[in-house]
């Protein structure tokens, strides 16, 4: 029978780039990716799992990382914000977001960005109805989200 | 760090993890974690072990049993439910309520396991699986048991499932000729409920139950004898709903005065009745 411990040695795929690393199991996946890894691209807005700023892909669904440990992402394939464009060619979602002004302060953006790249994965045309559905749980309070709807749906070749 | 220390493990079977239940004082099942992670968070509660349902494959189905009976395993996420072609056979409502439940990231990693045993009564799952007459398969180390909607639910984070003993189930009959409805009031249009009330109505009467209203969801016992043969009209599904409020003890809060919430069971048991008479096949 396995033995419970107070950390553990996790293997996972973070961007396309394998990492092997003991955590400490009351860590959060949100803290181990800004802290232990230094990609501080995700953002930590209310820490209570509301606003959605804290979101990445876990084996391409979107997950909000403050709600999840560290060592639960044993063995699986992470994205966050920095995975979608390594060479610095913006992806047809973020050149939408800087066409639509589709962000403020920017705050929530990473996980807008999270959310809506793992919605175009499996939609690549979805509606203004389907992007809102998609983006309920990512709170802006600059936008209205009117630009940002209006982005993401040109991003899949709509018009808002 | 904003967690108290624990320790994890992450069992390869059921026997095991039951094992690792039975055998660590302050050891707590880890589904999805939406609602235990949080907790943990705010030190509300802090369990000394943590035992990760994650590699437990088996929980991760939805099928049938023998009987026909939906069977659906504890680590069965919400966005499986709602993408499940056996849910839409055999008990569609169950994935129209299912996205309904916060946002498409807390599906995509809560699971109806955890939605249950945690028994908020603001859940949406619970209510629902009552009106479904649904059972639950809870193992202990010594054997396995299988309990009724109606005994599963006890209070706020208490259900049948005792110390050392884990969730591996939900039995959900199919609809068969049944017609079944969810309706109620939120905060805000995607928000938590402030009540909500699920229906089922089929050959063998209706089923009524209430959430948000006690600690536990509450069966409309009086409405539902009263809609015995009832042609389920606007105007007769009203008046058997008449009275009801009374019978409940709500809380009151910010969202809501009690007197406001024996309104609203009122007016959600109503819809819920009409929207699942409506569906019910041949109405």
């Amino acid at each position: 029978m396995a033995t419970p411990a107070p950390s553990r040695a996790i293997s996972l795929e973070i961007n396309g780039e394998q990492i092997e690393m003991e955590v400490p199991a009351r860590r959060l996946l949100v803290h181990f990716i800004r802290d232990d890894l230094g990609l501080t691209g995700t953002h930590v807005g209310c820490d209570t799992g509301n606003c959605g700023a804290c979101t990445v892909q876990l084996d391409g669904e979107p997950v909000k990382s403050c709600m999840m440990l560290a060592v639960q992402a044993d063995g699986a394939r992470i994205a966050t914000v920095e995975g979608l464009a390594p060479d610095g060619d913006l992806t047809a979602l973020q050149r939408a977001f800087n066409e639509h002004h589709a962000l403020q302060c920017g705050y929530c953006t990473p996980g807008m960005l999270m959310s809506a790249s793992a919605l175009l994965a499996r939609n690549p045309h979805p509606t203004e109805e389907e992007v809102r559905y998609a983006l309920q749980g990512n709170i802006c309070r600059c936008t209205g989200y009117v630009n940002i709807v209006e982005a993401v749906v040109a991003a899949g070749g709509g018009h808002a | 760090m904003l967690l108290r220390e624990v320790d994890y493990v992450r069992p390869s079977t059921v026997e095991e993890a039951v094992a690792l239940l039975a055998g660590y004082e302050g050891a707590r099942a880890l589904a999805g974690g939406q609602t235990i992670v949080n907790v943990m968070k705010s030190r509300a509660a802090a369990p000394d072990v943590l035992v990760d349902l994650a590699d437990l494959d088996k929980l991760r189905t939805i099928g049938f049993s023998s009987e026909g009976l939906l069977e659906i395993g504890a680590m069965v996420t919400c966005a499986q439910l709602v993408n499940s072609s056996e849910v839409e056979v055999a008990r569609p409502i169950l994935a129209e309520v299912a996205g309904t439940i916060a946002d498409v990231q807390v599906r995509n990693r809560g699971t109806v396991g955890g939605n249950v045993c945690v028994n908020d009564p603001t859940n949406h799952l619970p209510p629902l699986l009552v009106a479904l007459e649904a059972t639950f398969t809870i193992r202990g180390r010594e054997r396995e048991r299988t309990v009724p909607a109606d005994e599963f639910f006890l209070g706020v984070y208490l259900t049948a499932v005792g110390e050392g003993e884990l969730l591996t189930k939900v039995n959900v009959p199919p609809s068969n000729d049944a017609g079944d409805g969810f309706a109620g009031v939120t905060i805000g249009k995607h928000g938590t409920y402030i009540v909500d009330a699920a229906a089922t109505v089929s050959d063998d009467g209706v089923r009524i139950a209430l959430g948000c209203v006690a600690a536990a969801p509450v069966r409309a016992t009086a409405m539902e004898d009263s809609l015995a043969g009832s042609d389920f009209s606007e105007q007769s599904v009203a008046a058997a709903a008449q009275g009801l409020g009374v019978t409940l003890d709500p809380p009151s809060d910010v969202h809501g005065s009690a007197e406001y919430r024996r309104h609203l069971a009122e007016v959600s048991a109503v819809r819920a009745v009409l929207q699942a008479a409506g569906r019910r096949k041949g109405a």
